[in-house]
């Protein structure tokens, strides 16, 4: 399971490197989207996959899952919404301002 | 136990949720902020204070102890930055009342300022490296808002390209993070430097190490520098020159914590590595400075150049060497700031940063030339200014050989040339933009400089101080550096109940 898991975190880690290399703003930001995704799957992975109940071990359970990286992972996940976000605010006042979502297009401005 | 350490974080986070209320009255939000940054500063000196006399400053969140809660640690280093951090953004702030403008004031620029600083404390204090990832996300948060807020054409471009360069390097982190959590179990850095020690530094918690550098160079402008020019160029003067004094300063402190409390076991390695990224840093950052046309490439350059010599006394990595980046990191904060804010003064009185068109502004303005021509010679390394006890530590214990070999002669020679490279720059601008012909009459300024240089002098004070009161700062400095270098007195203090 965990092989399984690493080949398809680096599949989607080599789509998100993909995207980010592309010009267009929007294909860009979708990439950093999944790069996040990507590592938020790596956590859970490294944390190792197996089932179990909730780690109360004062109700005696013996096999419990690690709420560690779910915990890490909860936190990563809020932090990457809000900058998701934020980019794609940023991107649509990005071409209001500068008429263009191409990155190439934008090399020459100026300081006014 | 000690609840004073989390002050340094709590005072400007509640300071930026009250200023984010009160949108309309901006004196009130003015008032509110400095008071949080002077109380934020208070609290720093009195945690120095406690860190010199009784060791190192604990504080467990909800009770909970070391390996298995976070904590908080105020050790003499923490502290000393803690300390500098709230002196640069007192005088940042100070800039800002003046000169940020009434828009931004509008647009929550108060509230973004208390946040940025309470990720900064946060990230000085912390230690748990995943706490550490939560607070560099904060500062960019933060960063990113403050960067952007304005919305011109060259602001909004720059944010983008630092928002996914940045998101894409948290990115990073974090994978190095899962591989540290799932090789050790733990995140805590106390423990984490224990099982290290206890395991031995093999092959693969190196490789670990390394992609943490790597994400702390991206973070810091060590070698990879590439996205720094053009994002510190592109925001008003007071944040430029807050992310200039604090934002890399945050990724050099975390190289500096992590490769003397963790993996400092392979030196031959890492430290080796570091060796060369500073010097290629030294050396490119330096031509950048040198070739620069615009004021505002060249200070940024002048940054990179800055974070490349500090970490060439951590790639040395003697007692005295990391003595002298640590000198050098607090007086670095204090100086680029300043360079900043005077550059953004040359910048706000002419209207444009192009160097060719800037001449004689001395006649107009002795103060502020004076002021930059000492920042020069400061940041140069020339005694007394606050350069040089940093830098004679770090060039002496690189000519001496290093903790591991017969010598780093290049290191001492580049990280030599670079001091001159940053001298030939700043004196260019001081040069082109303050002697010669003044073509620019009092009635054409475009801004007017009218107490934008109280928070200078502040900073100029300062740094005096720390260049001619060396010998009274030393003791601190040592006990910082004494505590980087013996990473059982940290040990001790966070792990020392459990144990």
């Amino acid at each position: 399971m965990e092989t399984l898991m690493s080949i398809l975190i680096g599949v989607l880690f080599t789509i998100g490197v993909y995207l980010i290399l592309e010009r267009k703003l929007l294909r860009i930001i979708l990439g950093s989207a999944i790069i996040s995704h990507a590592t938020h799957l790596l956590i859970i992975t490294m944390g190792g996959l197996k089932k179990g109940d909730a780690p109360l071990l004062a109700l005696g359970k013996t096999s419990y899952a690690d709420p560690l990286p779910q915990a890490l992972i909860l936190t990563a996940i809020v932090i990457n919404f809000a900058i998701t976000a934020f980019l794609l605010v940023l991107a649509y006042r990005a071409h209001g301002e500068l008429g263009s979502d191409d990155m190439e297009s934008l090399k020459d401005i100026e300081h006014e | 136990m000690n609840n004073l350490v989390v002050l340094p974080l709590l005072i400007p986070m509640l300071g930026g949720l009250i200023t984010a209320i009160f949108r309309k009255n901006i004196i009130f939000r003015r008032l509110l902020s400095l008071l949080a940054i002077v109380l934020t500063g208070a609290a720093s000196l009195l945690l120095a204070a406690q860190a010199s006399r009784d060791g190192v400053q604990l504080l467990e969140m909800g009770g909970w102890p070391a390996p298995f809660g976070i904590v908080f640690v105020a050790d003499m280093f923490s502290a000393l930055l803690l300390v500098t951090s709230s002196l640069v953004a007192m005088a940042c702030l100070l800039f800002a009342f003046r000169s940020i403008g009434e828009h931004r004031e509008r647009f929550y620029f108060y509230p973004l300022f208390l946040f940025l600083i309470a990720g900064v404390n946060g990230a000085f204090l912390t230690g748990d490296l995943f706490n550490l990832f939560v607070c560099f996300e904060v500062i960019l948060l933060a960063s990113y808002v403050l960067l952007s807020l304005g919305g011109t054409k060259i602001q909004l471009r720059e944010t983008i390209k630092y928002v996914v360069f940045n998101a894409v390097s948290s990115m990073l982190f974090l994978v190095a993070v899962a591989y540290l959590y799932a090789v050790f179990g733990t995140l805590n850095m106390a423990h984490l430097a224990q099982l290290v020690a206890e395991a031995g530094q093999s092959g693969f918690i190196s490789v670990i190490a390394v992609l943490l550098l790597i994400v702390f160079s991206l973070k810091s402008a060590l070698f990879l520098f590439f996205w720094l020019p053009g994002a510190y160029g592109a925001p008003p003067v007071a944040v430029a020159a807050l992310f200039a004094a604090l934002l890399t300063k945050v990724g050099v402190y975390a190289i500096l914590r992590t490769f003397t409390l963790i993996f400092y076991h392979q030196p031959g390695l890492t430290h080796d590595l570091m060796a060369v990224l500073a010097a290629l840093t030294m050396l490119l950052a330096g031509l950048g400075a040198v070739s620069g046309k615009d004021i505002r490439s060249i200070l940024s350059y002048n940054v990179i150049i800055g974070v490349g010599f500090i970490i060439a006394g951590l790639a040395v990595f003697t007692l005295d060497s990391v003595i002298g980046s640590i000198y050098y990191l607090m007086h670095d904060m204090l100086m680029k700031a300043l360079l900043f804010l005077l550059g953004g003064v040359i910048i706000i009185i002419v209207g444009h940063g192009r160097l060719q068109e800037i001449s004689g502004l001395i006649r107009n303005h002795p103060l502020t030339g004076w002021l930059f021509f000492i920042t020069a010679l400061a940041l140069t390394g020339l005694p007394p200014w606050s350069g040089f006890p940093g830098k004679v530590l770090i060039i002496r214990q690189a000519l001496a050989g290093g903790a591991e070999h017969g010598g780093y002669f290049w290191l001492a020679g580049i990280a030599l040339l670079s001091s001159l490279m940053v001298l030939y720059s700043l004196l260019r601008i001081f040069i082109n933009g303050f002697w010669g012909e003044t073509v620019l009459p009092r009635a054409m300024e475009k801004g007017s400089a009218k107490g934008l240089l109280y928070p200078c002098l502040i900073l100029t004070l300062a740094g005096a101080l720390l260049g001619i009161g060396a010998e009274l700062f030393y003791p601190y400095i040592a006990l910082a550096g004494n505590g980087l270098m013996n990473p059982d007195i940290y040990l001790q203090a966070v792990l020392g109940e459990v144990i």
